[in-house]
């Protein structure tokens, strides 16, 4: 199958054979961070802006990194340090970044939807690193791919999604690309933070922790998204850590081969412990490690579809 | 369609190439092979076969994809499928043969010279394809050939291997006029 896509907006809309194509890519990329010399051609010339306008560790260097390797050139933007602290809006700070010829956006905004807004009314590629609570895509498709690399398959496996669904857009693309490539999901957490609206999406909502844990082939973490609630849906983070932390008595009751992952940042000893983080079933820093691939894939198989030829067959 | 290399034939061309490859580079201590993807992967690995045969021993054999390193990323209509490059071996100072199926403009050649350099510094670089269809747009030639064979732009080359497609044989395609 070919890549057609000129952005990277959702899981959502993402086939699954667009989404193993992206994995695929990824796998041959890996390879590159592992190198003497870890750059390749393939963006030269290339410009690549990145518009965070909510905090990012993780996700902004990974995709700056990505794109150096890539050997594009790279413009970082955060919100205190930019003209949006001077009341322009993200459209004017976006046409004035294409005004630049950047080629590619990569926005961070906590508006849904403001990725796709930014795709309809710009020429170049845009990818989303998080809009809201809406979607994560980047985020999901290390997740499968760190899943697939270790476990050799992500259809079949029993995947349980624990803790803020509600809030989450990690979760949101977690369960498009996993129901797409036929895993089953649980997801379980406080009730409040786990609707059962969630079921309508092809996945189960339990409240049995204990059984949800002894089930599952993977486990995704997820970290309380304090800033994105606007009142209080659980009366403490003691009682979550009580209630729903992963701490060593329920880790014994997973099973041997179980993988813990976290999209980070981890909050020690709140939704995991930290002898199950560091434990050699963690995949933690794994996932950071092939997110850095994952991206790298995104923006060449993007670039692939920018050029002018791009909108006449191939000859 | 017509036949230019049947199994034999293609068998008995690896055969000559391994043995002017060991002929060319004796003593055979630094000689590394390395096919880009992706029959190119499958000529190195028979080619290395058969050297260790001649020699007895063995010799580095690893693959590289090139679509990383291609002049016309900006002129295609869709991305490159990227495959694996292993590469399990230093490249500093080896004399290391580029192995690929067919030979056509260079362009290729030139981006796995290109990977080749972010690897390692070898001490030289040679070239071993399976046919060399002519057309050179690059001031490239190759060390070791298979079969030369002349052909216009309205022909097509097909490289089959058992490993990839049940059969060896390289066939030329006639293209219907449009060009």
């Amino acid at each position: 199958m070919l890549w057609t896509r000129k952005h990277l907006l959702t899981i959502e809309e993402l086939s699954a054979e667009e989404i193993t194509l992206v994995l695929d890519t990824a796998a041959s990329f890996k390879e590159v961070s592992s190198r003497t010399i870890k750059k390749v051609p393939a963006l030269r010339g290339k410009t690549v802006a990145s518009l965070f306008l909510e905090p990012s560790t993780r996700t902004r260097i990974s995709f700056e990194l990505a794109a150096k390797r890539l050997s594009a050139d790279t413009i970082g933007i955060t919100a205190q340090a930019s003209s949006i602290t001077k009341g322009e809006t993200l459209k004017d700070t976006a046409l004035n970044l294409e005004a630049m010829h950047v080629d590619f956006v990569i926005l961070r905004h906590s508006a849904a939807g403001s990725p796709r807004f930014l795709a309809d009314r710009l020429n170049c590629s845009i990818l989303n690193a998080g809009d809201g609570a809406h979607e994560h895509p980047t985020q999901a498709l290390l997740d499968v791919f760190t899943i697939r690399e270790k476990l050799g398959r992500v259809a079949g496996l029993n995947v349980l999604i624990l803790g803020d669904i509600l809030f989450s857009r990690v979760a949101r693309s977690n369960i498009w690309a996993l129901v797409k490539l036929g895993a089953n999901v649980t997801l379980c957490g406080p009730s409040t933070l786990v609707p059962p609206i969630f079921r309508e999406l092809g996945v189960k909502v339990t409240t049995n922790f204990d059984a949800a844990l002894r089930e599952a082939d993977v486990i995704n973490l997820l970290r309380i998204q304090h800033e994105r609630q606007r009142k209080t849906l659980f009366p403490s983070i003691g009682e979550y850590t009580r209630m729903f932390g992963l701490n060593q008595d329920r880790f014994r009751l997973t099973k041997p081969g179980v993988l813990i992952m976290h999209p980070g940042p981890i909050n020690r000893g709140v939704e995991i412990a930290s002898e199950v983080a560091d434990s050699p079933r963690s995949v933690i820093l794994e996932q950071v490690t092939n997110g850095l691939a994952v991206r790298m894939a995104a923006l060449f198989l993007l670039n692939g579809v920018q050029s002018p030829a791009a909108s006449t067959p191939a000859s | 369609m017509t036949t230019i290399l049947n199994s034999e034939a293609m068998l008995r061309a690896l055969s000559r190439m391994a043995h002017e490859i060991v002929e060319r580079n004796t003593p055979v201590e630094g000689l590394a092979l390395v096919g880009l993807q992706t029959r190119g992967v499958f000529l190195a690995r028979r080619l290395e076969q058969k050297i260790r045969e001649i020699v007895g021993r063995e010799i580095p054999c690893g693959s590289l994809d090139i679509s990383m390193y291609r002049d016309d990323l900006n002129r295609r209509s869709s991305p490159p499928k990227v495959k694996n490059t292993d590469i399990g071996f230093g490249l500093d100072e080896k004399t290391v043969v580029i192995v690929d199926d067919v030979l056509f403009t260079g362009r290729s050649t030139r981006a796995a010279m290109d990977a080749l350099n972010d690897f390692g510094r070898p001490l030289k670089i040679q070239l071993a394809v399976l046919v060399d269809r002519g057309h050179r747009e690059l001031p490239i030639r190759a060390d070791y050939v298979g079969k030369n064979v002349p052909t216009s732009f309205k022909e097509r080359i097909h490289v089959r291997m058992k490993e990839e497609d049940g059969v060896d044989e390289v066939t030329i395609e006639k293209l219907p006029n449009e060009k």
